[in-house]
């Protein structure tokens, strides 16, 4: 137990004293997730829309005159009919159209109730989603408005239609998806090239000729980064509720033991990693572009899963970053608990065990 | 026997690394690898110390079989890499107090082991192993290789690369150590440092040519060698090998190491050899052979 302390300690060294790894380590985190929490923000300015007043009487009249003053929206166009819709939206001239019915006056006064149809571009969901929140809250309050003196309510109803991507697949996608790059990044990648820096450095010949046994020198390798990714996911979850106000729905202790599961498959990865690259440029190499590449791309953070061509959605399935992602939007979006999650966490316990498995086989007591 | 090669065999792809190698070490003994790069030097110790496994032949270190027992040779002996292997991020007493915590021991246990090597370098103890100039990186590399007091000590190459006076500072090291029954298995490209050593053999190619006493070895040159020195070395050097009756010719410092074929050579013929080839200051002096004298000879 003291080898192994010992060992840690040195570990430690090793990281507290390469600024480039300190960097990777908690600069990063904090970089992405302001990043992308900025990126994709929740404020709209002058978004240009399009108007299709199928009926141009005073309360469509006075709809528009309050959309077109405030700040939020600038009407762009006007359209007169309804097979332009699709037209505006594939030139990209705009990111939502308003469409009046037909006699929208006279249906709120004969049956209190017309309707006004949202139509978005959803290939940017998360704007599309705030457009459509936007129009909405507008057009409550003109309803108020008109309601304040009148025995039965006048109803407005905004019925809202997303277009290219209905589903908002990808709403809020991003403190899941950056924790889950950030965990494999840490995990994976400084796991490996710590390893891999033993092999290049001649250390790890000292290593096997001492009585240090391998999966001792292994775990006291990743033993370090275990706790520094369990550092930063706090830290993620932590940036995302105060500066991002975004709610962590489910139980703190299932999203917890789930990232410590997701950390140790990537841990695992990364061993397997070193045991098959000799210098620390190919585990780096091999961490970009055999993990965090399909991380990005593959998982479902960036593009949604459901949209892609059927192989790449199979090939989908081996990546254990979709796994972690679904279970963690489930706990913190949705608020799921095990009972809604325990398919997806017994695959990545199933990949964790056949990674392990496979390094410690891979694992090389010699050299060569 | 504390170290027992018998007809090691070890090829990478297109390289026969090692040929039927065999040798014996015995207890307390220092032993000494003679040989240029690409001996082979190397790929014997790894195999010594079980980071290898020969293609034929078998080897035993401590009476331990290098393949099936190789968690306990781990255990007991102590190896310092051709190549620098410590921590460069670390400090020269964490790399230490790393090395002794993870066989298990302390400084303070065995320090009186490492004490004259450690006083040198333990003034700059806080200082990083990267920052160490070459003689104290292998004074920091030979401490930490024997701060778990092994029974044998492989040591690889330790003195290339290290300034004249701390290689011979490295060798007295290795002397006292010797005093402390630890066996000593030593490479060194270095034909001077052979005669420091109890037993050598003499390694090329893979093969091993010679092995003895250093005494001996010089013994078995076939020949008597003449120091020859003139105004012009170059001048000297091209006329000897002109000179239709050389045996060898070899520049040895501010001399060339001469020997003749013939058994009734006289150094007045020579001297009038050279005198011919407008040579000046001329000087020829018998001298004994070198183990470099007779490593080239066998290396013919």
């Amino acid at each position: 137990m003291k080898r192994f302390t010992g060992f840690i300690k040195k570990e430690f060294y090793h990281i507290f004293r390469d600024r480039r790894s300190l960097f990777i380590l908690f600069g990063m985190p904090i970089a992405q997730i302001l990043l992308f929490g900025f990126a994709i923000t929740n404020e709209i300015n002058n978004v240009d829309i399009a108007i299709l007043d199928r009926s141009n009487d005073v309360n469509t009249q006075e709809i528009i005159h309050k959309i077109s003053a405030s700040k939020y929206f600038s009407i762009k166009q006007i359209i007169t009919r309804e097979a332009d819709i699709a037209s505006v939206f594939e030139k990209g001239q705009v990111k939502a159209v308003l469409n009046f019915e037909k006699d929208f006056s006279q249906n709120l006064i004969k049956q209190h109730q017309a309707t006004v149809q949202i139509i978005t571009d959803a290939t940017d969901p998360n704007t599309a989603n705030t457009i459509s929140n936007y129009v909405n809250a507008m057009l409550q309050q003109y309803q108020k408005e008109l309601n304040k003196n009148i025995k039965i309510a006048y109803q407005i109803v905004p019925q809202t239609r997303m277009v290219y991507n209905p589903e908002l697949k990808s709403v809020y996608m991003f403190v899941p998806g950056v924790m889950t790059i950030i965990l494999m990044l840490v995990s994976a990648m400084m796991t490996s090239i710590s390893i891999t820096r033993e092999k290049e450095l001649g250390t790890m010949e000292i290593l096997l000729v001492s009585p240090l046994k391998p999966f001792q020198v292994i775990i006291g390798k990743v033993f370090p980064y275990i706790f520094l990714s369990i550092i930063n996911a706090v830290v993620i979850v932590m940036l995302s509720v105060f500066i991002f106000k975004m709610p962590v729905q489910g139980s703190l202790l299932l999203l917890a033991l789930e990232s410590v599961l997701f950390i140790i498959t990537a841990l695992a990865l990364g061993i397997l990693i070193s045991t098959i690259s000799a210098t620390q440029q190919t585990a780096m190499m091999i961490s970009l572009m055999g993990l965090m590449l399909p991380v990005i791309l593959l998982s479902g953070f960036i593009f949604p899963i459901s949209s892609m061509p059927l192989p790449l959605q199979i090939i989908s399935n081996i990546i254990p970053a979709k796994w972690f992602i679904i279970i963690i939007k489930g706990i913190m979006l949705k608020g799921v608990g095990i009972g809604f999650i325990w398919k997806e966490t017994l695959i990545l316990l199933g990949m964790t065990v056949f990674f392990i498995g496979l390094s410690v086989k891979k694992y090389k007591i010699r050299l060569e | 026997m504390s170290i027992s090669v018998s007809n090691i065999s070890k090829s990478y792809k297109n390289v026969n690394a090692l040929q039927n190698i065999s040798f014996d070490v015995k207890p307390g003994e220092l032993f000494g690898l003679i040989g240029p790069d690409g001996a082979g030097k190397t790929t014997l110790f790894r195999i010594l110390t079980t980071l290898l496994v020969p293609d034929a032949g078998h080897a035993t270190v401590t009476d331990l079989d290098v393949v099936t027992h190789y968690k306990a040779i781990r255990n007991s002996v102590g190896y310092m890499p051709g190549k620098f292997s410590l921590y460069q991020d670390l400090t020269v007493e964490e790399n230490l107090h790393f090395f002794a915590t993870i066989f298990g021991t302390t400084i303070e246990e065995n320090y009186d082991l490492i004490k004259d090597i450690y006083v040198q370098i333990e003034p700059f103890k806080k200082r990083r192993a990267g920052k160490l100039s070459g003689g104290m990186k292998q004074k920091l590399a030979l401490s930490c290789a024997l701060i778990h007091k092994p029974n044998v000590l492989f040591l690889d190459e330790p003195t290339t690369g290290v300034d004249p006076v701390s290689r011979k500072e490295f060798w007295d090291m290795l002397k006292r150590l010797q005093q402390k029954d630890i066996t000593i298995l030593v490479s060194t490209p270095y034909m001077d440092e052979a005669a420091l050593c109890d037993r050598i053999a003499l390694m090329q190619n893979g093969k091993i040519l010679e092995i003895d006493t250093p005494a001996a070895i010089v013994k078995h040159y076939p020949k008597t060698i003449y120091n020859v020195s003139s105004n012009n070395m170059y001048q000297l050097l091209e006329s000897l090998k002109a000179y239709k009756h050389h045996y060898s010719i070899y520049p040895f410092g501010e001399f060339v190491h001469y020997s003749d074929k013939r058994t009734d050579f006289n150094t007045e013929d020579l001297k009038a050899y050279l005198e011919s080839r407008n040579l000046s200051n001329i000087n020829i002096e018998k001298t004994a052979a070198t183990i470099e004298d007779t490593f080239m000879e066998l290396a013919k």
